[in-house]
């Protein structure tokens, strides 16, 4: 009985938090202009996104690859970035190793706003041309801690020394590196990466201060400028679908993944601990 | 090994420049006046600004609303879903942490058509209900976090010890999962005195959020007066992290 209760209460908030987003796919179906009327089953508005047709879904679909272009770059170099830094300060101590996470944490504590704020401030004060390029330093400044706090755990749990018995065996560092460091840091390079390139997607208000006047669009300031002009483009109810569906995707895909990882590791452990008693018994 | 620490250099390097000083730009143009003179009027202005004063105390009463909502909705959430006797099924847990992976805005969108739809009038009512849409998910998964990975036995000696289930839950679950619910707070709250969008889809501009004043003044060339605000705002952040400390750190890690 209790848990049918507590059972009834997770998918009534499922339900109410879902709402919005299955009235968005479903209404996605039929061309009709305005939420909530329906016009008969229609696949219209998907084709329109697709082909650029229909009421200025071209510079939709410009937006969308615009957000998908900074995304990646500012991901990738994020990831590289932060796993560099997160080695440095892996092996700082004390004092510096304090002071090089506080300033870590500082853009993951201040909201968007500040963050935006600041930057375009920034950029005003080095009479720099704010576009592309200063949007993606600013998602990069955001991101990258993210990064730096994925990789880090996968450094405290790495044996420290394979490293240097890698160039003790002759390895050289770029050898040592790619070969025995990176396939280590791997598994937390990739989860920070993942997070850096979500939260670049979503973000909002920082691009809004750093994009400049030269009009460029993400699909954030697209879906903003857009909702002020009054009435919501139809094409942008396939492409939420679309997103909603690709999102829990990967989301299965990636917790797929870490379920059977962590099975492996336990069988992993299995074998190594049964070959070592062996080993003590002597019978190996 | 200790070479390796000089591997920190490059980022050190990109923080001082995208971090640090772009802080220090806005305390610099927070006490300049337009002609680049020292002066506290910006800071002043603000205190005896009707308009942003209100709209500041508005600010604070809705993002305090919003967090308490959203402790009251999701405390309950998430110790079911950390409780394997009473939920079983991962999938349950993906579907709350997947709404933190859409964009906001496009949730906060599809919030207002509904209440279009179904002819709500916008205002601080739709205002409220369409932040705990939002900003649910990030209260109940720091706390969720913290709960899944207690310690059971606490519990369970309490009970041997002679604890009703309900002294049990406010003397032992609750001061154990702490930690998680500063960290959702500090997910919930600040965010919801900052947005500017969301508050104007979802009240159709009817109320004014603190973010929302900052980007007006900044929008329009207001520098100083933006930058004052954005620095009273800092302020109000290091006082709440102060007060949080360190320990919410780790419920936050993780999200995926």
């Amino acid at each position: 009985m209790k848990r049918f209760f507590a059972q009834a209460y997770i998918w009534v908030l499922l339900i109410l938090l879902y709402s919005p987003l299955i009235l968005i796919a479903v209404f996605s179906f039929t061309e009709s202009k305005v939420l909530g009327s329906w016009t008969g089953f229609s696949t219209r508005l998907y084709e329109n996104l697709f082909a650029g047709g229909g009421s200025g879904s071209g510079s939709l679909l410009s937006a969308i690859e615009n957000t998908l272009l900074i995304a990646l770059v500012a991901s990738v170099v994020s990831m590289i970035l932060g796993t560099i830094a997160a080695i440095g300060i892996f092996n700082l101590k004390g004092r510096k190793k304090q002071a090089m996470t506080f300033l870590n944490s500082i853009p993951m504590i201040n909201p968007d706003v500040i963050t935006g704020v600041s930057l375009f401030l920034l950029f005003v004060f080095l009479h720099f041309t704010q576009g592309y390029v200063s949007v993606i330093l600013a998602h990069i400044t955001f991101c990258t801690p993210y990064v730096v706090l994925s990789v880090m755990p996968k450094l405290s749990q790495m044996n420290p020394n394979i490293y240097e018995a890698a160039l003790d065996l002759g390895a050289t560092p770029s050898q040592a590196l790619r070969k025995v460091l990176i396939p280590q840091l791997r598994p937390g390079m990739v989860s920070g990466l993942i997070l850096a390139f979500t939260m670049s997607l979503d973000d909002f208000a920082v691009t809004f201060f750093t994009r400049g006047t030269i009009g460029l669009d993400t699909l954030s300031t697209y879906i903003y400028t857009d909702a002020r002009k009054g009435g919501l483009t139809p094409e942008l109810r396939p492409l939420m679908t679309l997103i909603f569906l690709l999102v829990l995707i990967l989301l299965l895909v990636i917790n797929i993944r870490q379920v059977k990882a962590k099975k492996k590791a336990e069988k992993n452990e299995k074998v190594r601990r049964y070959f070592n008693s062996r080993a003590y018994s002597g019978r190996l | 090994m200790t070479k390796r620490s000089t591997w920190s250099i490059p980022y050190l390097v990109f923080l001082v420049i995208f971090v640090v000083l772009p802080l220090l730009l806005v305390a610099i143009y927070a006490f300049q006046d337009a002609g680049g003179r020292f002066t506290f009027s910006n800071i002043l202005r603000f205190f005896s600004d009707g308009d942003a004063l209100s709209t500041f105390a508005v600010s604070i009463e809705i993002a305090i609303e919003n967090t308490l909502i959203c402790i009251l909705l999701g405390y309950p959430a998430a110790w079911i879903l950390a409780n394997k006797k009473l939920n079983r099924s991962a999938v349950t847990i993906i579907l709350f942490i997947l709404p933190m992976w859409i964009n906001a805005l496009m949730r906060t969108l599809a919030t207002a058509e509904l209440f279009n739809m179904f002819g709500i009038p916008l205002g601080k009512g739709t205002l409220i209900f369409g932040m705990v849409y939002d900003y649910l998910p990030f209260m109940i998964y720091p706390i969720y976090n913290v709960l899944e990975k207690m310690d059971k036995s606490y519990s369970e000696a309490a009970q041997d010890l002679g604890a009703t289930p309900w002294q049990v839950f406010w003397k032992i679950t609750v001061p154990i999962s702490k930690p998680g619910i500063i960290s959702g707070v500090m997910m919930v709250f600040m965010p919801t005195v900052s947005t500017f969008a969301i508050s104007e889809f979802l009240t159709n501009s009817k109320i004014k959020l603190f973010g929302s004043i900052i980007q007006e003044n900044i929008n329009s060339s207001m520098w100083n007066y933006g930058a004052a605000l954005a620095f009273i705002m800092l302020i109000i952040i290091g006082i709440t992290s102060l007060l949080a400390g360190n320990d919410d750190k780790e419920a936050a890690g993780g999200l995926i």
